[in-house]
């Protein structure tokens, strides 16, 4: 727990590449705007970057200088937010993303080995990423699952109920490009206790049939950095 | 125990499909249209009466939030807007109802969005809830396709639109006017109230800011009357809460209780007991990372609701409990979340952005034993100077974990630290 957060500041960026949405996202950046009242539109700013980086990998200098000519936004407007939202890269990561929680529950339960088995992996600190560019390590906090804790997060799906070597399998298929199942790695449904239900035991054993149905696969890295917006 | 039948989320685990079909089935979108039909007023009353309190964190009561909008529509539309954007370490609980009961919340959005005269609803969900996002987009559109959703919401003659706004990556944005300042595009940080968003809020129109869970309570409240839901948990602490239970417990979950259930039971019954038996409990952390811990003589015959836990100096806030066993180092506890709530500080107020920093670094040395007695007492004292002294309550928040550890185990540390100099002399000898 002694390493420190790697902050970001717009200095850190480097060479702007050039950034132009695809005609697709376009698309999908005017479908945004539209849910926002009339002369509203910054407030788009957020999913709006957010679809930049699913585009380019991460956020360049030239990218949010793009949205800022699309909402009407002074640059700095964005920058400011784009430097705010820890969810936002500033520098290039690598094809997979790999967060870990280190927070109070998945602490508890020990996240220490999930980071052990990351560095193990990949072998690279928090903040760093692999020499071929195929990951990126990064501590991060609460991810909301803690009730299956401990949890890490790679790209958009996270992995729960994690152990040293399941968390170790995990990112070694990831490696290999292969779709492990994202979701608790023990079998369990959902927060479900894992020796079963406590409560509306007769609904869970209806669909215990549901249990035993192949669990949601991983999208490939490369369909989850063409990126589909979801809202 | 709660029983089965007054059970609000069946579908908390996913067992079944959460989409349409299977929700109404469940009993979601009933009679919706003759809730509505029943008329503002009512609505409100009706949730005055049941006393839902909010289920975010603050415990106030919804009716009365959803009262302080102007009456009738004025010049300026008025919003709902639904915080989802669940980060309290320990918190689970938002997350089970967008993936699994994502009708409920949708259903409760056009309720409440019709009890405050808002025709818009935009739901805040934190960006990491990602595949959780698409199952609620799914759910709107699935609504919006049998015209439960739209202009004519239910055919109640009620427009209706639902949105999402992801946020990404910031615990801030919890707070609900840093949540509004982001919703808008800008940084998340909290505004000074007054004005309240009842008056002011997003896009400077009149908005009310709920937690998920409350808005998904709704639906189901007002269909089984506010006189079940009352008749639920202790006085003043009515109806149903998800608990989600972390840490140390043989088997962690989130389920559904009555308020005011006994800790003791709720962690047996559901989280098969504390690792290692109940005589091995050493703390728990009630209410998400911002409540004091309480040490196991208080776990022993508290109940988990609003007034109990305040009661004993500490709070039900998220009702995350985190459980702690002998085996913790609980100031290295702490001091994981003093770093967190560094980490987090939006940097708008003074005392929070130097004051969880230094907090932080003062922790660090107090784990290893490097501090001294008398900085535990300059250390309560700048969490003091830092509570209450901010525009929102991170401050309180990070203030609040380093009290509550020192109100019940500062021995421990004194212990510590004396170890640590004997240890320090001993080798200088």
């Amino acid at each position: 727990m002694s390493e420190t957060y790697h902050v970001e500041t717009i200095e850190t960026v480097e060479t702007p590449e050039t950034f132009a949405f695809t005609a697709e996202n376009r698309k999908r950046a005017e479908a945004v705007i539209a849910k926002y009242p009339a002369g509203r539109q910054r407030s788009a700013v957020m999913p709006l970057l957010d679809l930049a980086q699913r585009q380019a990998g991460w956020l360049s200098r030239d990218a949010m200088d793009c949205v800022a000519g699309m909402l009407g936004m002074p640059p700095i407007k964005v920058y400011e937010v784009a430097t705010f939202y820890t969810m936002y890269n500033l520098k290039p990561v690598g094809r997979l993303h790999v967060q870990i929680c280190t927070n109070i529950s998945c602490w508890l339960r020990g996240a220490p080995e999930i980071v052990r088995a990351a560095k193990d992996v990949l072998g690279v600190a928090f903040g760093e990423t692999t020499a071929d560019g195929a990951a990126t390590l990064s501590e991060v906090e609460c991810l909301g699952a803690c009730a299956n804790a401990p949890v890490m997060q790679v790209n958009d799906d996270l992995y729960e109920d994690l152990t040293y070597d399941t968390a170790k399998a995990v990112l070694e298929a990831l490696l290999k490009g292969e779709a492990p199942p994202f979701g608790s790695q023990t079998g369990r449904r959902g927060s479900c206790p894992c020796k079963g239900a406590t409560t509306l035991k007769e609904l869970a054993g209806e669909h215990a049939a549901a249990e035993s149905a192949p669990a949601p696969k991983a999208k490939t890295a490369k369909s989850a950095k063409a990126g589909k917006e979801t809202s | 125990m709660l029983r089965d039948e007054d059970r609000i989320y069946t579908n908390l685990y996913g067992f079944q499909p959460w989409a349409l079909k299977a929700a109404k089935k469940r009993g979601d979108w009933d009679g919706t249209k003759a809730i509505l039909e029943k008329g503002r007023d009512w609505i409100v009353g009706e949730m005055k009466a049941a006393g839902l309190r909010g289920r975010g964190g603050a415990g106030f009561s919804a009716g009365l939030k959803w009262s302080f909008m102007p009456k009738g529509e004025g010049p300026l539309p008025h919003y709902l807007v639904v915080n989802a954007d669940e980060g309290e370490p320990g918190t689970c609980k938002d997350r089970d109802i967008l993936r699994h009961e994502p009708h409920k919340l949708v259903e409760g959005c056009l309720i409440a969005g019709f009890a405050i005269g808002a025709h818009a609803a935009y739901i805040y969900v934190r960006g990491e809830y990602y595949n959780e996002t698409k199952v609620l987009q799914e759910a709107i559109d699935e609504a919006y396709a049998a015209g439960l959703l739209g202009p004519n919401a239910c055919k109640s003659g009620w427009a209706m639109d639902v949105y999402i706004h992801r946020g990404m990556g910031a615990y801030i944005c919890g707070e609900e006017s840093a949540l509004i300042q982001s919703l808008e595009g800008k940084k998340g940080q909290p505004r000074a109230k007054p004005p309240f968003p009842a008056g002011v809020g997003v896009w400077g129109c009149p908005t009310t800011v709920n937690n998920v869970e409350t808005i998904a309570d709704v639906p189901t409240v007002l269909r089984r009357g506010a006189a079940w839901f009352a008749d639920l948990g202790p006085e003043n602490n009515n109806g149903t809460k998800i608990f989600c239970i972390s840490g140390h417990v043989e088997t962690p979950c989130c389920v559904e209780e009555e308020m005011g259930i006994p800790l003791k039971e709720l962690l047996k019954k559901h989280a098969g007991g504390v690792r290692g038996g109940w005589d091995n409990l050493l703390a728990v952390i009630p209410g998400g990372s911002s409540t004091p811990m309480i040490p196991k003589d208080v776990c022993d015959d508290v109940h988990m609701d609003f007034d109990s836990l305040r009661n004993v100096r500490s709070g039900l806030g998220t009702a995350a409990v985190i459980v702690m066993d002998k085996s913790t180092d609980l100031v290295a506890a702490i001091t994981r979340l003093a770093r967190f709530y560094m980490h987090e500080s939006c940097g708008q107020c003074t005392p929070c952005r130097e004051g969880t920093g230094w907090l932080w670094r003062t922790m660090v040395r107090m784990e290893k034993g490097e501090a001294t007695v008398a900085e535990i007492d300059q250390l309560l004292e700048v969490t003091r100077q830092i509570e209450g002294h901010t525009i929102c309550a991170l401050g309180d928040a990070a203030a609040w974990p380093i009290q509550g550890l020192f109100r019940h185990f500062r021995p421990e540390i004194e212990k510590r630290i004396a170890a640590r100099r004997a240890d320090a002399k001993h080798r200088a000898a």
